[in-house]
């Protein structure tokens, strides 16, 4: 089976932030104003943000100044702290690795969002606006899981909504090869800001293939999980800078 | 003698339920315009969403969860103040059983109203039930909530089953048939046979001992909604029997107010809430702050004294941070509660001559206490940096404390009531506080999120005063339909009482 995982390496990344851009404009989510976002109401499934987190950069004294950025989609856990805690399976880990989402089962209780270590999950306090044109740019793919809208279909208000691996391109990728009657490959799909990423610093594939580029990078001294002691088993990697 | 005392206990106890006076319609008018605010303002909620609380990332709980603990929390006092007491027949319990059994039931409504409230999509409570998957600490939460709901009103019910039967019977001719029909509906054909009695007594007992268990899972539980995270600060094996302890202490602390309310709204019910009662509650409340006390010590030192980097600035935020008022706050009001309850044992009823334990002396040490570290806080650059400042400052306003806490045990001594309501609201506050101070610290201090605060909205805070109000509310009207002291077991208590005598 596919177990699908995205590889970043840090060394590579020039905190261009075009992953957080490119994620924004494929999966639809909404725009809010400033003073909302400075109350932590921004919903980046994809953020960019300096290290340390904590009492903002450390970026050192003029002329020796670094500063580091950080890339985080979710992390797709094995062992996902939101799935366990969802009280009616409204995220879920498919067949594949990747943890879903499902909007029209979701109640909004926010018990995924406080139990995730990683901070990826976000919630719509209100219903999801776009301003002026924007809204005519939106991603029209969807994704239909029993019936009910995945991927990325605007979510209600109410509902928690994070990184999918942009599932609606697995689910179109799959389609095409169908229709063209030939067998998916796996290098056939990758998500939106593997596609953008500036430095080309993102990978993608089936981490289960032992030939895979993600498999091979997976195997270097440079591979690190984020927060390895959280419990949860992150999938996705990081080669670390330096 | 026993009948002209049951005719006065029925006398007593039955007419205020007829009496829709002025002071009834005033409270009820004033609970309602308290409540009404907070309903519109959830109105707007449900239609514009979340937003207008001041909820955000990481901050994804607030004000309605702490209110939902808070409120599992005085549901408590059901389950430790009459089973616990009807299985050790212990017998001064018997006129307040009933106040706090109902508190129960009215806790646990208005908690699970908290949580509706706090749902993002409370149109789809339903898929809990349709969906619900059992290994979700959640689903454990909803399902001891609702099944102490269900057994704690079981319980209330079987206690008032023979009290309905007097109603029945005793209704003067101008209740309204309505309310005639309602009584003889509820009192289920209880005709108070010897059969029915046995019955009823074994039932009791036997839905008291299922009570304890079930009481004491859904505040475990609730604290498993925390603890089975991986948060920093919420990861403790402690939190379940602390939140347990802290349940017991904020039910008992409104156990007391609600009987003081009966009690002042009718003057009648001062000859059945006696003060025995008010000494006893306040020997149980004095050892659980002891218990409380020592859960404080252990979370408190031990983080602080390991330091870990994701445990130790969730400490530091409640010992120095922004928490720090809400932590010293809540500290102080549980050790001004505790002296008010503790000391008065310890001196006499005679005046005093030592001049120390005069009240002028103490309310002026609190005045000038409050005035000195008005003054110092309000100075534009802050004097509390400077450390030998700070200790002597310590040191003063301690000196100070003592001397007001002091000052008014002789006054506490005397009005043993007052104190004990006064002592209660100070550990209701405290226990809100404590709640706080459990949840809000972890939640603004996430991992990969950068440190923030939170500040309950004026939606938050209005939803607050309403859910007091519609739980006073819903006390004040059940008290209208049933006697708040249970007839029947005062009528026992007091045959068993001449039969000793005999
Ligand atoms: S990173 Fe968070 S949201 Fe993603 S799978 Fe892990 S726990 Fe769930
Ligand atoms: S907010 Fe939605 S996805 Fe998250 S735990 Fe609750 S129901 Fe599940």
């Amino acid at each position: 089976m596919t177990n699908w995982c995205m590889v970043i390496d840090l060394d590579k990344c020039v905190a261009c932030q075009a992953c957080s851009i490119a994620c924004r404009m494929e999966n639809n989510t909404p725009v809010v104003s400033p003073e909302e976002a400075k109350n932590g109401r921004a919903i980046r499934w994809n953020d960019v943000f300096p290290l340390p987190v904590h009492f903002g950069p450390d970026l050192g004294e003029y002329p020796n100044v670094k500063t580091h950025y950080q890339t985080r989609p979710c992390m797709h856990c094995k062992n996902a702290p939101c799935v366990k805690a969802c009280p009616v399976q409204a995220t879920y880990i498919d067949e594949e690795g990747i943890v879903r989402q499902n909007y029209n089962r979701c109640i909004g209780c926010r018990f995924c969002t406080v139990a995730c270590p990683y901070g990826v999950r976000y919630f719509n306090w209100y219903k999801p606006q776009w301003e002026g044109t924007l809204a005519e740019y939106r991603n029209p793919d969807q994704v239909r899981v029993n019936g009910s809208l995945e991927g990325p279909a605007v979510r209600p208000v109410g509902v928690v909504e994070k990184c999918t691996y942009c599932v609606h391109r697995l689910v179109k990728a799959r389609e095409q090869a169908a229709a063209e009657g030939r067998e998916f490959r796996a290098d056939e799909y990758v998500p939106a800001c593997v596609q953008t990423c500036t430095g080309k610093a993102r990978y993608f594939g089936d981490l289960d293939d032992p030939n895979s580029t993600v498999s091979q990078l997976s195997k270097s001294l440079r591979a690190v999980h984020l927060l390895e002691d959280s419990g949860a088993h992150p999938k996705t990697l990081y080669l670390s800078e330096g | 003698m026993l009948q002209t005392l049951a005719q006065h206990d029925r006398d007593e106890l039955i007419a205020p339920l007829y009496r829709f006076d002025r002071k009834f319609w005033g409270i009820v008018a004033f609970l309602a315009a308290i409540t009404a605010p907070g309903l519109l303002l959830y109105g707007r909620q449900l239609i514009v969403g979340l937003g207008v609380t001041d909820l955000n990332r990481p901050v994804f709980w607030g004000a309605y969860l702490v209110n939902f603990i808070f409120l599992i929390g005085i549901s408590m006092a059901g389950t430790v103040i009459s089973a616990t007491l009807i299985l050790l027949k212990v017998e001064w319990r018997r006129p307040i059983t009933r106040i706090a059994e109902s508190l129960t039931v009215f806790g646990l409504m208005t908690a699970g109203l908290q949580i509706i409230m706090d749902m993002g999509r409370p149109d789809r409570l339903l898929f809990t039930l349709i969906y619900g998957r059992l290994q979700a600490p959640l689903m454990w939460d909803i399902a001891s909530l609702t099944i102490y709901l269900l057994t704690a009103m079981f319980a209330l019910y079987l206690q008032l089953l023979p009290d309905i039967a007097i109603l029945r019977d005793t209704a003067p001719a101008a209740v309204p048939e309505w309310r005639r029909k309602l009584y003889k509906f509820l009192s289920f054909n209880w005709r108070g046979n010897k059969e029915q009695w046995e019955r009823l007594e074994k039932a009791i007992v036997t839905v008291s001992v299922f009570l304890i268990p079930i009481g004491i899972s859904l505040h475990t539980v609730t604290s498993w909604l925390f603890s089975t995270t991986v948060q920093p600060g919420w990861k403790s094996t402690i939190l379940g029997p602390y939140f347990v302890v802290g349940a017991i202490y904020s039910g008992l602390g409104l156990l007391i107010i609600a009987m003081s309310f009966a009690r002042v709204y009718n003057p009648h019910l001062k000859e059945y809430i006696t003060e025995k009662i008010y000494t006893n509650l306040g020997w149980i409340f004095i050892v659980m702050s002891g218990v409380w006390f020592y859960f404080t010590l252990n979370e408190t030192l031990v983080v602080t004294a390991e330091q870990e980097t994701l445990e130790f600035p969730i400490m530091a935020s409640k010992l120095f941070g922004q928490f720090s008022p809400a932590f010293w706050g809540m500290n102080a009001l549980m050790i001004a509660a505790t002296w008010m309850l503790l000391a008065p044992k310890f001196v006499s009823d005679k005046p005093s001559r030592n001049p120390l334990m005069k009240t002028p002396v103490g309310l002026s040490a609190a005045v000038i206490g409050l005035a000195i570290f008005s003054l110092l806080w309000l100075q534009p650059v802050s004097v509390f940096a400077d450390p030998v400042f700070q200790t002597v400052f310590i040191l003063a306003f301690v000196a100070l404390l003592f001397l007001a806490l002091l000052g008014v045990t002789k006054w506490l001594k005397t009005h043993l009531i007052p104190s004990s309501v006064i002592a209660s609201s100070f550990v209701l506050f405290g226990m809100w506080l404590e709640r706080w101070n459990i949840l809000m610290p972890t939640l603004t201090h996430a991992r990969l999120i950068p440190y923030t605060t939170y500040d309950p909205t004026l939606t938050e805070i209005a939803v607050t005063v309403s859910t007091l109000g519609i739980l006073t509310l819903i006390f004040v009207l059940f008290y209208k339909f049933f006697p708040s002291i249970s007839i029947w077991e005062v009528e026992e208590g007091r045959a068993r009482e001449l039969g000793a005598g005999d």
